[in-house]
């Protein structure tokens, strides 16, 4: 197992350059640091003077590959290409535009993207499959027909409406709960309540079509008829023959999203103003600070390919017949 | 001759020169600049591989059949109607021109810098009637108080009549419901006259076509006697039709979906969103084709260090969440716009190009999952007897390539290409609200949710920009499910088993 941890995290090392190359040819090679400052000052009246200054606060004055100017290490360390894209894998992220240290904003942001994520993720998986089985259990009858139909219906509704369909009816017209806001510890739970059930309800729908699929093609198998032939009840052959079986399938879509938990959800923290990655992604966006965009796309891959390790370690849990070599 | 007149492309080729011949005349003798923006031309070049597709397909009985089947089923068939109806609108607003400015006799004849479309001069009541600001769907008085100057030198907060909307009557407030209801009862009459005149002439002309009695024919449409149920889409058409007439009727008096904030009619904005919708859901997927169905073929069929290339290439793009490197992609798109200037001369090519750039990045990062799934069809075929068998009699790679893999992967494009393009369209809202979509100048539904979202906290509160963008989104996302639902359960092999 751990041989094979170690031989993942080799072939994870190339992708990761790839990321990292891609990042930088697309923030500093298609345009020069020189356009972004420009763009950054306004685009009338700025001085050279303004452009060198601004470059040099942030670091971005040195040569993109090589500093001839500098000594032995130094002609590789003092430059760009060694400061901004390379620092990245001992997640050294700098500094953004505002002066303050990305590593620590990542830090004290995570905790509330994961108090909307995990929720989400865990209350969804429970509904989704809840709803498929039993669309699975009521298979080719009117039920599973409109089950389906009511499903394309969810999914062609654009998530936005549901986050602010929900915000109006639930927080403005029923006033159960607050429109939006965060805060800490259990005073924080209202905040919750509200992003939770539109996260999950905005998923219903393609969630539970892929699970219903999954278990339609488990359930013509030969196990499931000699289940059913030993005289188990329906309930019991989908709860436990068919759920068991198809937790392969199931886990490949399903635990790579796990590590992504941390980025949170763009949407719903911008919408309901909570302090967390996926906001701070999309303020530096509309900020245009490429410092914390490039961040969050080599924490983002990161983030990804370890899902996907995770993902083959959860195979060998659930089929003892999966050996990881 | 005759034999070139049965072949299968000779039908798209007539008719595709008959319309570039038809926009080489037309500016000319309307006395208008043609214009053609990068989209107008891709979308001229999709629409030509389509017809030459469906020629292809109509031709080849075994290449019909799963067809056939997908128009079987009420509900494709309805949202293919509804989808043509879409289709045809963002067709019409992709024909763009500019118009003559008024001029001296002798003069040369100067082009206005707006780039206005044939949509634009159907919708000519709507798009003119400028409202001062907000006003609800219907309305006949502003949605913001304004003062008034009394005649006796005092002034006075009102809610002021529209300067368009409702002018027609003298006390709207009892006048307007029964001028509405009024409207709708013509309209219905109108749908029944004109609707039924052109099914007839329309099944008079079929009836010629396929050399069959009319009123047999007649009897056949609407007993169902047919395998394409084509009563569900003549229902379908005549709702629409009935649609269309109604906004003809209340559209040029009132403003069904209200107003926006500068007073543009939110209907309009809403028929323009129709072209950036079908653009991204389309163009994107078109402009990712190519690739995806060359690296992934590549992958599957030569295996060895080119599998390995392509793999680590889509394995790195896959790695980036896809929002992360739209917004890279877009930011540094932004830049070089903002300090290129001089590369364009009117700003809707600016945003035209933006949003041709947008196609593209959505493409780059979508074509990994269609990639690896043709690499995975690949490399079972390769596998097959029929392709060792023409291997062993010395056919070389790319025949073996074009003869033998490519039709049997085809199903699995067209399934992902018809499952990805409702996601698109919804893509292209979320983008534009974290603010790496289209310009914000372009029309969209995106743009419209993004500018209505920050009026959410006025009282009243203004909320038909939204349901307009919400509504029109859903009516295209959700046909275009049920239509892609049904592509696939008649190409996928697998689908039949359950």
């Amino acid at each position: 197992m751990l041989a094979y941890i170690i031989r993942r995290f080799f072939y994870a090392l190339p992708i990761l350059i790839g990321v990292n190359v891609l990042t930088f040819s697309l923030f500093f090679i298609v345009n020069p640091a020189d356009d972004i400052a420009r763009m950054h000052l306004g685009q009338k009246h700025v001085t050279t003077e303004a452009i060198e200054k601004w470059k040099h606060e942030r670091g971005y004055d040195r040569p993109l590959f090589y500093n001839e100017q500098k000594p032995g290490v130094d002609a590789i360390t003092d430059t760009i290409f060694y400061q901004k894209s390379i620092r990245l894998f001992v997640f050294d992220f700098g500094y953004a535009d505002d002066g303050r240290s990305i590593g620590n904003d990542i830090l004290e942001r995570m905790w509330p993207s994961l108090a909307i994520a995990i929720p989400i993720f865990l209350v969804a998986i429970l509904v989704n499959i809840s709803f498929a089985l039993l669309l699975v259990f009521f298979r080719s009858t009117y039920i599973d027909v409109w089950g389906v139909i009511f499903c394309v219906v969810l999914m062609s509704i654009s998530t936005l409406f549901y986050i602010i369909g929900g915000q109006y009816l639930i927080g403005k017209l029923m006033q159960l709960v607050p429109i939006s806001g965060y805060d800490t510890g259990w005073s924080g739970f209202k905040f919750l309540v509200l992003p939770v059930i539109i996260g999950v309800v905005g998923g219903i729908g393609s969630s539970t079509r892929w699970y219903r699929t999954i278990f339609l093609e488990e359930i013509g198998k030969d196990y499931v008829r000699t289940a059913r032939a030993k005289g188990l009840s329906e309930l019991t052959v989908l709860f436990k023959h068919v759920l068991k079986n198809a937790m392969i399938p199931i886990l490949t879509g399903v635990v790579v999203i796990i590590p992504l938990l941390f980025m949170g959800s763009l949407l719903l923290e911008s919408f309901f103003s909570v302090p967390g990655l996926g906001s701070y992604t999309i303020d530096a966006i509309q900020s245009q600070d490429f410092a914390i965009v490039r961040s969050m796309v080599f924490l983002g891959s990161v983030l990804y390919i370890f899902g996907l390790l995770l993902t083959d370690i959860s195979y060998t849990m659930a089929d003892p017949r999966v050996r990881l070599n | 001759m005759s034999a070139c007149l049965r072949q299968w492309w000779f039908l798209p080729l007539v008719g595709l020169g008959s319309i570039l011949l038809l926009l080489n005349i037309l500016p000319g003798l309307l006395s208008v600049k043609a214009t053609y923006l990068w989209t107008d031309v891709f979308i001229f070049i999709l629409l030509v591989m389509i017809a030459m597709f469906v020629a292809f397909i109509r031709s080849k009985e075994h290449l019909s059949r799963p067809w056939v089947k997908v128009f079987e089923r009420k509900l494709s068939m309805a949202s293919a109607v509804v989808l043509l109806i879409f289709v045809i609108v963002g067709l019409l607003d992709s024909i763009h021109f500019r118009k003559p400015l008024p001029a001296e006799q002798g003069d040369t004849v100067h082009f206005s810098v707006d780039v206005s479309s044939v949509l634009d001069v159907l919708t000519h009541a709507l798009h003119t009637q400028v409202e001062k600001t907000y006003s609800a769907p219907f309305a006949t008085h502003s949605f913001v108080k304004e003062s008034i100057d009394l005649p006796d030198g005092g002034s006075q907060r009102v809610y002021p009549r529209l300067k368009y909307a409702g002018s027609h009557l003298d006390a709207p407030e009892e006048e307007k419901g029964y001028d509405i209801f009024l409207r709708m009862l013509s309209s219905l009459w109108q749908t029944f006259v004109f609707g039924s005149l052109v099914f007839l002439v329309g099944i008079y002309f079929v009836s010629i076509v396929v050399r069959q009695k009319f009123y047999e024919l007649l009897r056949n449409i609407i007993g169902n006697h047919y395998r394409l149920p084509w009563v569900t889409a003549i229902l379908v058409l005549w709702l629409i039709l009935f649609i269309v007439i109604f906004l003809i009727n209340t559209g040029t008096h009132y403003h069904v979906f209200g107003t926006d904030k500068v007073g543009q009619d939110v209907l309009y904005l809403s028929l323009k969103s129709i072209r950036t919708g079908l653009v991204i859901g389309s163009l994107t997927t078109m402009v990712m084709l190519p690739f995806a169905i060359m690296m992934g073929v590549a992958a599957g069929y030569f295996q060895g260090w080119i599998d390995d290339v392509i793999q680590y290439i889509y394995t790195t793009l896959n790695s980036i969440p896809g929002v992360l490197l739209i917004a890279a992609a877009i930011l540094s798109i932004q830049v070089y716009i903002s300090n290129h200037p001089d590369l364009f001369a009117t700003s809707i090519e600016r945003a035209d190009l933006r949003l041709l750039a947008l196609c593209f990045i959505l493409g780059i990062t979508s074509w990994t999952g269609l990639c690896r799934l043709l690499r995975g069809e690949a490399f079972k075929i390769r596998e097959l007897e029929y392709i060792q068998a023409a291997q062993a009699f010395g056919v070389g790679h790319l025949r073996i390539i074009s003869r033998h893999i490519l039709p049997n992967i085809m199903h699995i494009v067209l399934i992902v290409v018809v499952l990805d393009f409702s996601g698109l369209v919804l893509a292209e809202a979320v983008l534009s609200y974290v603010g790496v979509g289209v310009d914000p100048s372009t029309n969209s539904w995106g743009n419209m949710i993004n500018g209505a979202r920050l009026e959410m906290a006025r009282e009243p509160l203004v909320w038909w920009s939204l349901v307009a963008a919400f509504s029109f989104m859903f009516i295209l996302v959700l046909a275009a499910n049920l239509f892609s639902d049904a592509v696939r359960d008649a190409f996928d092999p697998r689908s039949h088993r359950v």
